[in-house]
């Protein structure tokens, strides 16, 4: 029997009048990953949500998640996967707890059982406290964490998440992506999909990257980062005084350097490891003086611009 | 199922709870108070030794300061409730973003439109069964003269093709409220409609009628009696027409035909007395009215389902 995955998409396309929203995506994500949906405004991720979740028709192609296709079966998709949309909304004149209840009773579940499991849900967004207010007085950060609150209800084994962290300030990202993480945790599988990057990068176990409609890069961050820069995960930056062949030659044969570039008086290590000390004996061996050195951590941000410049 | 009854109970307190739901009764609740009052005032230089249906008089009477009889007030205001109960039941939604969240959710689509219909159909029909139940109640209070049985049913046929009047109103709210992303919009095309059908299509079938038929003080009957058909088919096209034909004859036993003109000449020249219909035969008069209300409102319904059922939808 072939690995079950969460979601898997065959040639998925979705196009709209005058342009491919999405252009024959294969996608596979496995159960329990946390996958990061990446790309900027436009690339079609939102519209790949939706094709997932039944919310629209691929033009061709077609998607299984949870082991059913979303445009056949739509109900048994739902039944199992949770969405938080973009521009979430609840009702306004009705309070948190009111609005949990309506989602509840929207999935069948008996009032009894509802309490429970609202109250319960309550306490792990935070909420408790506000959970009578009405949710017209709510912070975005509040309504976002309702919403994981309101994904949650149906005990989802497979969790969308659109631009969760989009305009709330850096403590309510923190609370989103904590929550997320914990969901993840409860084997549930979760997909992200963001421009913010820096954010992503923290609770993804794997990303994909989309560009005008189609998947251009696909891995775990570290996988990515090896693939598109062509080196390690780190970038060592040296200034030196001077840049002499025989410095090169000795930098570059230090163990787990991959690659070095020179930029008028620096040299731009690439490495898998945390090396400085063994290149700073280098430079000094090669009769060199060292000015400066620091050490970056190649982030999502170096590899995504890397491949919108091309 | 579970969805749909979920949606219709959320949809019913909200009716309930709504400041607009407040407005609505108020209205209607003055109006009808107005016009049985005017209506008892009057009812006594109305009513002969051989009227026989003295109770359903007094729904039909009106008096010089208030013109309008009670079932033309009903013709008027069902439709601002119908509209009023369902002009923003979709794209409010859509705006709030609640859509997307209520849609992914295990519930059929159509769960959302029915819910939202049944809910709509059920505050209309309390609020109409209110009003009439009151405006019986105090019109009984000030003559005096309880209804006969017949009187009783008639009234409640009354009611029944009231509420169908109204529910075909709500569906082309909710219908505009499918079609137009935003409320204002809904709403106004909703009244733009509504003020058509009440007011313009009246007009029009008059002026056709007399571009086809004019007629004058001196026109033989037969022409009176074209006129008269020619504007009644246009007319029809209103369900207004529709409603206020159904309950003329629902009303009034002793009409066997929706024109009056039809009623007189048929009076005049056959010297025919007329004799109250029995209930039966009213029914069957009106219904052609009332299955056509009914075929508008599930035209509507169709076409909602149809925009809606394959539509994105987007939390934008």
């Amino acid at each position: 029997m072939p690995m079950q995955y969460a979601i898997e998409t065959t040639e998925l396309t979705k196009g709209y009048k005058n342009k491919i929203a999405v252009d024959r995506l294969n996608l596979r994500v496995g159960e329990g990953e946390i996958f990061g949906f990446l790309g900027p405004n436009g690339a079609g991720k939102t519209t790949t949500i939706l094709m997932l979740l039944g919310l629209t028709e691929p033009t061709f192609g077609s998607a299984r998640v949870c082991g059913y296709d979303p445009t056949r079966e739509p109900l048994k998709v739902k039944r199992m996967a949770g969405y938080l949309p973009e521009k979430v909304g609840f009702y306004d004149d009705m309070t948190a707890r009111q609005n949990l209840e309506y989602t509840a009773a929207l999935n069948g579940l008996s009032t009894g059982a509802a309490k429970k499991k609202i109250d319960e849900l309550l306490e792990l967004v935070g909420l408790v406290d506000v959970a009578e207010h009405k949710v017209g007085t709510f912070s975005h950060g509040m309504k976002q964490r309702l919403g994981i609150a309101d994904v949650m209800i149906k005990d989802p084994k497979i969790a969308f998440f659109d631009e969760p962290t989009a305009g709330i300030d850096p403590e309510g990202t923190d609370q989103v992506l904590t929550l997320i993480r914990g969901m993840a945790r409860r084997n549930v599988t979760v997909f992200i999909s963001s421009h913010q990057l820096h954010q992503v990068q923290k609770v993804c176990t794997r990303v994909g990257i989309m560009a005008n409609g189609r998947l251009v890069a696909e891995g775990s961050v570290d996988e990515l980062g090896r693939k598109v820069i062509g080196g390690g995960k780190f970038r060592i930056e040296a200034q030196v005084s001077p840049v002499s062949d025989r410095l090169l030659t000795v930098v570059r044969g230090v163990r787990g350097v991959s690659n070095v570039d020179v930029e008028g008086d620096r040299l731009l290590i690439s490495c898998d490891e945390d090396i400085r000390p063994q290149i700073a004996r280098a430079i000094i061996d090669s009769e060199s003086l060292l000015l400066q050195m620091k050490i970056e951590e190649y982030s999502l941000d170096d590899i995504y611009l890397r491949y919108f410049r091309d | 199922m579970k969805g749909l009854m979920a949606v219709f109970w959320k949809e019913l307190s909200d009716h309930f709870s709504s400041l607009r739901f407040i407005i609505l009764s108020l209205l209607i609740y003055l109006a009808g108070i107005a016009t049985i009052y005017v209506a008892a005032q009057n009812i006594r230089a109305d009513v002969t030794a051989a009227t026989r249906f003295i109770f359903l008089r007094l729904f039909i009477v009106s008096g010089e300061s208030v013109p309008f009889s009670f079932p033309f007030f009903l013709a008027l205001f069902i439709p601002i409730i119908g509209i009023a109960l369902g002009f923003d039941a979709i794209n409010s939604e859509r705006t709030s973003g609640n859509l997307s969240r209520i849609l992914s959710q295990p519930l059929y689509r159509d769960s959302v439109i029915n819910g939202k219909f049944l809910a709509g159909l059920v505050t209309l029909s309390i609020l109409i069964l209110s009003i009439v139940t009151l405006v019986a109640g105090m019109g009984l209070r000030m003559i005096g003269i309880p209804p006969t049985a017949e009187e009783v049913l008639r009234l409640f046929v009354f009611v029944l093709v009231s509420i169908i009047y109204g529910g075909f109103w709500l569906s082309l709210a909710v219908l505009f409220s499918v079609f137009f992303n935003r409320t204002a919009t809904s709403a106004l095309a909703s009244v733009a409609v509504w003020l058509f059908m009440f007011l313009f299509v009246g007009m029009i079938a008059t002026f056709v009628a007399n571009a086809i038929v004019p007629i004058d003080q001196s026109s033989s009957i037969d022409a009176l009696a074209r006129h008269d058909e020619i504007f009644r088919s246009i007319s029809r096209v209103s369900p207004s027409t529709l409603y206020g034909e159904s309950v003329q004859i629902l009303l009034m036993p002793e009409l066997s035909n929706p024109s009056s003109t039809l009623v007189l000449i048929s009076i005049y020249t056959a010297g025919m007395i007329p004799t109250p219909l029995s209930l039966g035969q009213s029914l069957l008069v009106v219904w052609p009215q009332v299955t056509s209300l009914i075929a508008l409102t599930a035209l509507c319904f169709a076409a909602s389902y149809i925009k809606f059922m394959r539509e994105e939808v987007r939390s934008t």
